[in-house]
């Protein structure tokens, strides 16, 4: 439960951990050099896998024993210094990190090989590996400077992963909006950290005096972290990088980007108010409502997508809402002297943290080989896919389960966790407790949207009939099932048994939370044990009644017949709901803020002969807001170009004004 | 023990009776005689012995729905408190996981419609989960509300506090008038959809179900009485939150209240028309803003 003061003499498992970032990013170093080819491939790919297994190790038994490791050498930069610590914290994430690097790396060896991208596949093998060995880094780095390098070689190595495909103009123009919004937040985590050391007196992440919290300096460190990791995770309004990064990157990409390396916000967020002894009540509710926000609207426009993909990743925004506001809800209960609010909070928040890892990549990885087989990421022309791909429906299905929060399923146990957090700040007397009380219904309504739109992605995708032949059509090899799979079980591991990582969450927990911890076991707090019996007992119940079923059926040989057409006797694929069409009434509900778009005018007379219609939920944010905002800036731009005549004279004249006006000032 | 064995039992033998109380209370209403008041056990007997016809092309996923529409509203019935008996299950938070089970039966009978491809039943599907967007937060507002009356997470002590009515009279009206909107939405009665009518384009659960035939229909009709009835028992117990101290009578006011809502709804169906599909998100939304003002009553 506490952190142990005994320092350890050798850090086996921080070793274990810079070890496999190391064999990460070194994987990839060869193919750079050798031809494009199997070799090349074996070796990236067994430095990813073996890589993060040693890193896997070592996390576990991190988290399991919450041991803290540390290792310090000198760096020659003034004020930096080589410092990584190992615990609880940094192992909650770093455990979903090297799990999901090692699969999507499997996964990506075979969906993005050298056959269909001859020059990119290396490249991208070398910066997956570069990406994963420089999160595990940013999740240990301890030292101000150090962490910035390590947050840059991420976010710059996550851009070649974006534009992964060269060839794609879409995927260059994300990634260009992708590096102005990791540069963006980077500036701010500058600011954030010269701030940090402006009050503390050091590059340490070293506790801040108690008291400064509150002030207007501790304020604004607290704004400039929450925009600097706000950026990085997709909290919403800071998200319009997100969508359109994820939609282009290849699967497997997408998979580590969305499961991992938007954590790494989140990591900062929390590693940032755990340096804080007494954090204002105010900062609880500034996350609470930015999480309802990023949860709700997040979803919505989730919903208005009918790339595959993009809908994907809108969700990312979602699940980011749902840790924020579990995050809100520590932070608010710190405040408040409650630690058994903050621990379901926080405990909920790095919960969910792990579970969206799973969830997340597992539906990426599918979506991978759902859109190369139909070659296409439009919802609105696929149907029947999983009598192509049993497997991936299967598997997406449970993801899909899981990330609506569906017991059975993980995404249940930490949505639990946070709600419990909520209620039980919503029960207690005072207006206080209000904020909490709104933002319950409000994760319910994200629950139910959430399920709204993994019905749609689910069931345009892979259920009802096949519009056409799919282009390339093939089996499922293990290489690709495997990864899935794995993460499926997981999920259902984690929604059976989440008595099983209670401990490894309240350690971590009592790390974001410095002070007094609830003398109640997370387990019993949150009677976690009765929620993997009660997902058990559902599962036995489900079995039961599905087997009655089958015994029913099996009395009389079922024959099949067609579909009720309603008199119309000539029913056609194209006549299926499509994804666009069954997202229609929640997207109305939510229209002044989606803001969607159509083409196409109405059907009018009887037997109209042609008619289209066409719909496009846009990023409101980015069109309404930074577009303008960035045109407005260069049209401002544009003015000042009067100055720049080319004349050597009129510039020496305005250094004469300039010189001028300071002295007359003076 | 014996108290569990009643509760399941109960709710084992109990809800193919609603549909038949509300029929022959709607047949009164009408000057008619209705269909016997045990029809709903004769066609769950009939329907399981039938065999059966599956739509072409469909896989497991459409078996799934009307095994999920079963099993969900059975396991959510016991988390929840029958009259003054408490329920089998219970610990604190266990309303969430009641709300979430139910949305787990949700989610596979809107899926299972889905594998059938017919446009008919997407589009069921796709107004089954809008609507329920809106009854969830509804929901969980009562469930904030109550839980700041009782000072419980616990469906068995939030459902049980009679003296409520005494202190939060108001709020706990306002809950209650927002529960029997989401009562009647979610289990797709008049004025949001009639379970009676066969016109696919103005149905939302039915037209869902309509390839479903046989034992797996057979399920889907049991599944939707064992929800109708779980909800009405929920919303019973807030507007009769009282215990009656014998055990077993206590068990008969049970039966009698759920009796009474079944012909509560009856009446409402007969001197209420369906609403056009368009107004049922505004009486939705109504919903919510009815519970969200009762819970705002309670911020003392």
């Amino acid at each position: 439960m506490e952190r142990s003061p005994r320092v350890v003499p050798a850090p086996v498992s921080l070793l274990l951990v810079l070890g496999g970032a190391f064999l990460c990013v070194a994987g990839g170093v060869p193919g750079l050099f050798l031809p494009p080819g199997a070799t090349a491939r074996r070796i990236a790919t067994a430095g990813s896998v073996g890589g993060s297994l040693l890193g896997l190790v070592g996390a576990v038994s991190a988290a399991v024993t919450g041991r803290v490791e540390t290792l310090t050498r000198p760096w020659p930069l003034p004020g930096a210094a080589l410092h990584v610590e190992l615990d609880a914290l940094s192992a909650i994430f770093l455990v979903p990190l090297f799990l999901v690097s090692a699969l999507a790396a499997i996964s990506g060896s075979r969906s993005f090989g050298d056959e269909e991208h001859p020059s990119d596949a290396r490249r991208t093998r070398f910066f997956f590996g570069l990406a994963t060995g420089a999160i595990a880094l940013v999740l240990v780095a301890r030292n101000g400077l150090f962490f910035l390098a390590s947050w840059e070689v991420m976010a710059l190595s996550a851009f070649f992963l974006v534009t992964a495909d060269r060839s794609s103009r879409e995927a260059r123009d994300a990634g260009r909006l992708y590096l102005f919004a990791t540069h963006a937040g980077t500036l701010t985590l500058f600011g954030f950290f010269s701030q940090l050391r402006h009050l503390t007196g050091s590059t340490e992440l070293v506790p801040l005096p108690p008291g400064v919290a509150g002030t207007d300096a501790g304020t604004a460190l607290f704004v400039l972290a929450l925009f600097g990791f706000g950026f990085k995770a997709g909290v919403l309004p800071l998200h319009f990088w997100l969508p359109p990064a994820h939609a282009a990157a290849p699967a497997h990409v997408s998979a580590l980007m969305s499961g991992v390396l938007i954590k790494t916000g989140i990591y900062g967020i929390l590693r940032f108010t755990a340096l804080v002894p007494d954090p204002p009540a105010a900062w609880g509710d500034v996350l609470l409502v930015l999480g309802v926000a990023s949860a709700v609207l997040g979803v919505a426009f989730a919903l208005g997508q009918h790339d595959l993909k993009r809908l994907l990743a809108w969700h990312s925004v979602e699940n980011i809402g749902i840790i924020v506001l579990g995050l809100g809800a520590g932070l608010a209960g710190r405040a408040a002297g409650r630690p058994e609010w903050a621990l379901l909070g926080l405990a909920g928040a790095l919960f969910h943290v792990v579970n969206h890892g799973l969830f997340k990549s597992l539906l990426f990885l599918g979506a991978g080989e759902v859109v190369h087989v139909a070659g296409t990421r439009d919802m609105d022309r696929m149907g029947g896919f999983g009598r192509v791909l049993p497997k991936t429906a299967f598997f997406f299905l449970a993801g899909a389960v899981a990330i609506s929060g569906l017991p059975p399923l993980n995404g249940f146990a930490s949505e639990w966790l946070v709600y419990l957090g909520l209620f039980e700040r919503a029960r207690a007397s005072g207006a206080d407790a209000l904020r909490a009380a709104f933002a319950a219904p409000a994760l319910a309504l994200t629950g139910a949207l959430a399920l709204a739109c993994f019905v749609k992605a689910h069931g345009s995708v892979f259920l009802g009939s096949l519009r056409g032949d799919p282009p390339h059509a093939h089996g499922e090899p293990a290489l690709h099932v495997a990864p899935m799979a794995v993460l499926a079980g997981a999920c259902a591991l984690l929604g059976l048994w989440p008595a099983g990582i209670a401990p490894a969450l309240a350690r971590a927990s009592a790390i974001a939370a410095p002070g007094p911890v609830p003398a109640v076991p997370l387990a019993e707090l949150a009677s976690l044990v009765t929620v993997g019996l009660s997902a058990f007992a559902l599962v036995l119940l489900l079995g039961a009644v599905g087997l009655l079923l089958r015994r029913r059926l099996a009395a009389a040989a079922p024959t099949a017949g067609p579909t009720w057409d309603c008199g119309y006797a000539r029913p056609t694929a194209r006549m299926q709901y499509t994804a666009s069409s069954f997202a229609r009434g929640p997207v109305g509900y939510f229209g002044w803020a989606l803001r969607p778009r159509a083409k196409g005018a109405p059907v009018t007379k009887l037997f109209p002969v042609t008619a289209s219609f066409e719909s496009h939920v846009p990023d409101t944010v980015l069109d309404r807001a930074i577009v303008p905002a960035f045109r407005a800036g260069a049209w401002a731009a544009r003015q000042g170009r009067i100055l720049q005549q080319g004349r050597i004279q009129l510039y020496l004249l305005y250094v004469v004004a300039t010189l001028v006006a300071l002295l007359l000032r003076v | 023990m014996i108290d569990t064995l009643v509760h399941v039992l109960l709710v084992l033998a109990l809800p193919p009776l609603l549909p038949g109380v509300i029929a022959r209370t709607k047949a009164a209403f009408a000057g008619r005689n209705g269909p016997p008041l045990l029809q709903g056990y004769y066609d769950l007997a009939r329907l399981l012995r039938k065999g059966s016809v599956l739509p072409a092309g469909s896989g497991w996923v459409f078996l799934a729905g009307p095994v999920a529409g079963v099993a969900a509203p059975l396991f959510a019935s016991l988390l929840l408190p029958f009259g003054g008996h408490s329920a089998p299950v219970s610990f604190a938070g266990d309303m969430i996981l009641f709300a979430y089970v139910l949305a787990l039966s949700r989610f596979f009978t809107a899926t299972a419609a889905l594998d059938t491809g017919s446009a008919f039943e997407g589009m069921g599907a796709a107004r089954e989960v809008a609507f329920s967007c809106l009854a969830e937060p509804a929901l969980f507002f009562g469930f904030v509300a109550l839980a700041r009356i009782s000072g419980s997470l616990s469906l068995s002590t939030m459902l049980g506090t009679g003296p409520g009515w005494v202190t939060a009279g108001a709020p706990l009206v306002l809950v209650a008038a927002s529960w029997a909107v989401v009562l009647l939405a979610e289990n797709c009665r008049i004025p949001f959809d009639d379970p009676n009518t066969h016109l696919e384009l103005t149905m939302i659960h039915e037209v869902m179900v309509l390839d479903h035939g046989g034992p797996a229909f057979g399920l889907v009709l049991y599944g939707a009485a064992m929800k109708l009835f779980v909800l009405s028992a929920l919303f019973l117990r807030v507007v009769f939150p009282f215990n009656v101290t014998d055990p077993r009578l206590d068990w008969i006011a049970f039966v009698a209240g759920i009796l009474l809502v079944a012909i509560s709804i009856g009446v409402v169906e007969s001197v209420m028309a369906r609403l056009r599909l368009v107004k049922v998100p505004q009486l939705l939304v109504g919903a919510c803003v009815l519970s969200a003002f009762g819970m705002l009553l309670l911020a003392r």
